[in-house]
């Protein structure tokens, strides 16, 4: 493989790993507040098709990002009012909601379906896109991608160094005690819930608008359940998301590096990759119960109510 | 702190739970998506009333309509009674879509091989090969969730996508019609490997009976031996089904792998009936709908036939709005996500009852905490 090659296959992977980032940041704050929402295909979905609507309608990238993440707020809303509101199973919930997501989405995509739409341009940084081979990668994308890792890190911080951030883990870890501390826990657990929404909307909104802009039935392609695998993945810590991330990213770009590689194969045996690629992961994670015991948050995916 | 001039209702929990609304809430669940409809219609410039004999009359108001209801359902019955003993033991398998396509994609590669010849058996055996392609499918996540921990729900949704790209290269590859100008699909079968028509005039195949077959054995079963009853007992309290001394791990691979062997019978009957080849478009989504279907149905057969029923007639009702009214495809799938989110809701009315009380007035953390509801 020579240089060119490298680089291009780095700089693909940082950008088919920037919607996962996002959707798993947004998941990764709600399960650290103990909800699971499975919903998250469904939540990107809504994302892609209003973010590209309401691009393609007002000539504005940036609105378009916008109602992109409120269309995720108000799914996520949706699984709150069930889950959290009615009590409701959160597994269940979650796969309703990426059910109706993608009915939905379909239905009000459908006459916008292979319309061509002008995505964002990656922004060159001066001087550090010029690094060999990890400049274009990293310092040659467009704004969405930059913003991802800006996420990043603010989360990170967020749970690093903020009182907030420890008021999420705690009610995460055990909502009961939180609650006898006076914690606001289904307050909390709302908040978290309508971050991950914004988040996975925004997710949604890379593909329809930056990944490959057009919209098109069904085009997260998994991409939401990936993400929730790259949370167990990333053992719930920050700083493993961008790593799996990425490693999600190029196990879906590996045609690209099968075909700088000339190796002839069917596209659609290596469209298998990154999912076998996540069973694989999963597996091996998972065989060693205790870790993800250890890890996982304590009342994950358990529905608490203070009245009983 | 936002007062409202009226007070929500609050949940209480009732002493026990209520059989009455168990049974009720599916009903209350389709006159919600019903009444939805209606707005959906008048928000698409509709006459309401017009959209939804369109949708759910006009389908099914000749007796070919009715047999295509019939054929329509067969596939999400297999699926949804497979998934009810996997649900009834919480079993979150997700994966009966990629079951159907793989029942489907080694249902045609044996149909393929042997259709040359007379009788009856090439037919057994294109069906026999694809409820195994399905039943070794779905052990898949039975190894994995049983002997290293792996959370089914993940796993199964993973492996509906690599179904999904092994059908896509075999009508791309090996499974290709050599004579069909290259369009990504197989030879049509021959007479020996078609599922034979039931009802004269009709495209209403014997792979509806087998539905009604398997529902029927699981219903038996669940109800009637003590598989039925350990599958229910690990499924309310895992723990209790252990100190019993059940084999939780058999428990598993049973739930998983009947249920793979129906969605794989599924896949067979729609290639070998209704479509006649391998296509691309094996499914539109029965596994998935099939999950809407057994939850609908309570997990129970009767239930699971009505609401194998209904789930059909949205995919018909989705066609014919499509065909009448210029309304897109994909208003049934609206339709069947709005079900179940209906359902969702309309559920906690089994454990809950709905009061109207006054809030209190005192006591401002407790009341801060309500407010979060």
């Amino acid at each position: 493989m020579d240089i060119e090659l490298i680089t291009n296959i780095l700089f693909a992977m940082v950008r088919s790993g920037t919607p996962l980032l996002l959707v798993a940041l947004g998941e990764v704050v709600c399960e650290k507040s103990g909800v699971l929402n499975l919903g998250q295909e469904g939540m990107m979905l809504m994302g892609a098709v209003t973010g590209f609507i309401v691009a393609l309608t007002t000539g504005s990238l940036a609105l378009g990002v916008l109602a992109a993440m409120l269309a995720g707020v108000l799914m996520s809303a949706l699984f709150g009012m069930i889950a959290l509101g009615l009590r409701a199973n959160q597994v269940a919930t979650g796969l309703a909601l990426t059910i109706f997501g993608a009915g939905l989405s379909a239905f009000i995509g459908a006459d916008f379906v292979g319309k061509p739409l002008v995505g964002f341009a990656p922004i060159a940084i001066p001087v550090l896109s010029d690094i060999p081979v990890i400049g274009p990668a990293l310092f040659q994308q467009d704004i969405l991608v930059y913003l991802s890792l800006v996420l990043l890190v603010l989360v990170w911080l967020f749970f690093r160094v903020t009182r907030a951030g420890l008021i999420v883990k705690a009610i995460g870890e055990n909502p009961w005690s939180a609650v006898t501390l006076g914690l606001p826990v289904l307050r909390v657990r709302w908040l978290a819930v309508a971050f991950g929404g914004a988040l996975a909307g925004m997710g949604g909104a890379y593909l329809s608008l930056a990944y490959t802009p057009l919209w098109a039935e069904g085009m997260t392609a998994g991409r939401g359940w990936i993400a929730l695998s790259l949370v167990v993945f990333a053992s719930w810590r920050i700083g493993r998301i961008l790593l799996g991330a990425w490693l999600f990213g190029l196990a879906s770009i590996l045609h690209l590096v099968f075909q700088g590689m000339g190796v002839d194969m069917s596209s659609n045996l290596l469209a298998t990759l990154p999912y076998l690629a996540t069973i694989v992961v999963l597996v091996i994670l998972s065989s060693k119960q205790s870790r993800i015991r250890l890890m996982a948050p304590m009342s994950l995916g358990k529905p608490f109510h203070p009245a009983g | 702190m936002i007062t409202l001039p009226f007070s929500l209702p609050q949940l209480e929990r009732r002493q026990q739970d209520s059989n009455l609304f168990r049974y009720l809430s599916p009903v209350l669940a389709i006159a919600l998506t019903l009444l939805s409809g209606a707005l959906i219609f008048l928000w698409q410039g509709q006459d309401p009333v017009e959209g939804l004999y369109t949708f759910f009359i006009l389908p099914i108001n000749d007796s070919y309509g009715l047999a295509e209801l019939c054929i329509k359902a067969a596939p999400m019955l297999l699926c949804a009674t497979g998934l009810a003993l996997c649900f009834r033991a919480n079993i979150w398998n997700i994966g009966a879509e990629g079951q159907l396509l793989m029942g489907a994609l080694f249902g045609s590669w044996a149909a393929l091989q042997v259709m040359d010849n007379e009788g009856t058996w090439p037919l057994a055996v294109a069906l026999f090969s694809g409820s195994v392609a399905g039943l070794l499918w779905a052990g898949i996540p039975a190894v994995l969730r049983n002997h290293f921990n792996t959370n089914e729900i993940l796993t199964t949704i993973m492996l509906n996508y690599v179904a999904l790209n092994l059908l896509l290269w075999a009508v791309h590859g090996p499974l290709k019609d050599p004579d069909g100008f290259n369009f990504p699909e197989s030879a049509l079968f021959e007479a020996s490997v078609t599922l034979p028509v039931i009802l004269e005039g009709t495209r209403l195949h014997i792979g509806a009976l087998f539905a009604l077959l398997a529902v029927s054995v699981v219903w038996v079963l669940l109800s009637r031996t003590f598989i039925g009853f350990q599958l229910k007992v690990i499924g309310m309290d895992a723990s209790a089904g252990r100190f019993a001394g059940y084999k939780e791990k058999a428990l598993v691979y049973f739930a998983l792998l009947t249920c793979g062997t129906l969605a794989g019978l599924a896949g067979a009957s729609e290639v070998t009936g209704p479509i006649g080849q391998l296509v691309p478009s094996v499914s539109p989504g029965y596994g998935y709908a099939a999950i809407i279907v057994a939850f609908l149905g309570r997990l129970h057969p009767v239930g699971i036939v009505l609401a194998s029923l209904l789930m059909a007639l949205v995919y018909m009702g989705g066609e014919m709005g499509q065909i009448n009214l210029g309304l897109p495809l994909a208003l049934g799938s609206l339709f069947q996500g709005m079900l179940l989110f209906y359902l969702l809701m309309s559920d906690v009315l089994i454990s809950y009852r709905l009061v109207w009380k006054k809030r209190p007035q005192t006591n401002t953390q407790h009341s801060a905490v309500q407010e979060g509801v």
